[in-house]
């Protein structure tokens, strides 16, 4: 899974983006696991995350099943990150989102303390996970860099679309949504907001960052 | 005279279809459209890659149909637009099949909520250098290549990824095995995938390979080589161990040569180890080495 490896955008543009995930390895550490991802989801609610997910249910956003036709007037757009917490029933990839470094800096630094025994990853700008490891006294284990999207690039949108779509790695928050979204804030029919929460009911891991998607939608007004 | 047997795969009844058009714009692949003939959305069946993004991402309304399609009526009728929520189904349309082989392929490599069987991990099936620091699978004087196609929102068939994998396996690189793509190789060393696979589209796969340090460049000259034949899109991770000191002093100057601006990394900062008592699941490997 690298849902998050490929996000598109500069090393500036991830200044308001940090994601901070733990991963048991199968067959090595998974067995049990479960309450250790558990620990690692609770102890990051701790450091006001704006998004915190798993890989099989979601993140702190979700679609509903019964939704209610009221809903369109008042529909609720509070991440729910309890709900990630106890719906964690399998040891699968568990992340936690933040908007800035000082948040990010301090969990890894709780992480090292907490001593889970997990695998726990940063995917940021390069200088961004350097200066988290640094403040936490941690050397760099490994590092996975990406080079970018190559090929029929023809075929991909414009740098705005794909700034909001990549940050649901999975792709499943798609070209075509995330061009709507741009429009109906421009256009004054929703607000980034709103906009923001439509994108993340997507997202199946819980990754996508509402904070830079919602920088995103703003900018797009000034037209930058 | 018998009716011909419906395809399985996910599909939009007709029934409870009330054409609002939310669905079109949430299709990653752009595969849903509104038939102008029977006026419901309705799906390419070939351009679909079954990732369920309709069916679990937009939220469900279980709102009578003939109720809806009157009001919509109306409303057009008085030229006032009704713009509900985008991201809802009104009426519970969408019907997930039971797949069979070979469309299951598609879920197994588009859906990220189902893990590969082939290695029992959710999203694209691989751990890469995420579970290094435990699994201990990119050494020191490796590196291990991500090549993933199809991402972000074109999607790939198998054929044109078994034309990279070819290519690869002729110049003797290394493809994990732990790896769903490589799950569906008939023969590793030639890098061939199975026959009855290769015109299924999928969202994106990822192809899994280690080299020594001293091939970073020759590998990257020859996806370079490759992608230029592939009608999709090819997103390149490149996985290193760092020194002691935790600085990388080596692959990353290879990619500065290359013209690489590096932006993005994914760290693992070390902290994993390898559970007390051992566990049975075999260790990763690496096969065509």
């Amino acid at each position: 899974m690298t849902n998050t490896l490929h996000r598109y955008g500069n090393a500036e543009s991830f200044s308001d983006d940090y994601v901070v995930f733990a991963i048991a390895s199968k067959g090595k550490n998974d067995k049990d696991a479960l309450p250790k991802l558990r620990r690692f989801l609770q102890i990051a609610t701790e450091y006001k995350p704006v998004n915190l997910g798993e890989g099989r249910h979601g993140g702190a956003l979700r679609p509903s099943r019964e939704m209610s036709p009221v809903s369109h007037w008042k529909r609720d757009m509070t991440p729910d990150f309890q709900a990630v917490i106890d719906g964690l029933d399998h040891p699968t990839t568990c992340a936690a989102v933040f908007d800035n470094r000082v948040a990010a800096e301090d969990f890894v630094k709780r992480i090292k303390e907490e001593d889970l025994g997990l695998s726990i990853n940063i995917s940021t700008s390069i200088d961004g996970a350097e200066q988290c490891c640094h403040n936490a006294c941690i050397p760099r284990h490994s590092v996975g860099y990406s080079l970018g999207f190559e090929g029929k690039t023809e075929k991909l949108p414009n740098t705005q679309v794909m700034m909001l779509s990549t940050m649901c790695g999975h792709g499943m928050v798609s070209h075509q949504l995330a061009r709507k979204m741009i429009d109906w804030v421009k256009e004054g029919r929703r607000t980034p907001d709103q906009a923001v929460t439509y994108m993340s009911r997507f997202c199946s891991c819980g990754v996508f960052n509402p904070a830079r998607a919602k920088r995103i939608l703003e900018e797009s007004i000034d037209g930058k | 005279m018998m009716a011909p047997a419906r395809e399985i795969a996910m599909r939009i009844n007709p029934d409870k279809c009330v054409a609002c058009g939310n669905c079109t714009y949430v299709c990653p692949m752009e595969a849903i459209y509104i038939d102008p003939v029977i006026k419901r959305a309705t799906i390419k069946r070939d351009e679909c890659v079954e990732c369920y993004a309709c069916y679990n991402g937009l939220s469900q309304e279980h709102l009578n149909p003939t109720f809806v399609r009157a009001v919509r009526k109306t409303f057009a009728a008085l030229r006032i637009r009704f713009e509900p929520e985008p991201d809802v189904c009104p009426t519970a349309a969408f019907e997930p099949d039971e797949l069979t082989w070979p469309r299951v392929v598609r879920r197994a490599f588009s859906d990220p909520r189902v893990p590969h069987e082939s290695t029992g991990v959710e999203g694209r099936g691989t751990e890469e250098v995420k579970t290094n620091d435990v699994s201990g699978r990119v050494q020191v004087g490796e590196v291990g290549f991500t090549i993933e196609f199809g991402r972000p929102g074109v999607g790939v068939r198998f054929r044109e990824i078994q034309v990279m994998c070819t290519a690869l396996a002729k110049a003797g690189v290394a493809f994990e095995k732990k790896n769903p793509v490589t799950s569906l190789m008939t023969d590793v060393p030639t890098g061939t995938l199975r026959e009855d696979i290769l015109n299924e589209k999928v969202m994106s796969a990822i192809v899994e390979i280690k080299v020594p340090v001293e091939r970073t460049e020759e590998v990257i000259r020859l996806v370079w080589d490759i992608e230029k034949k592939l009608n999709t899109v090819v997103a390149l991770g490149v996985g290193t161990r760092c020194d002691p000191d935790g600085e990388e002093r080596v692959v990353a100057p290879i990619l500065a040569r290359l013209g690489y601006k590096l932006e993005r990394a994914k760290t693992n900062i070390g902290l994993g180890r390898v559970a007390a008592a051992p566990q049975s699941a075999a260790s990763r490997e690496t096969v065509n080495a």
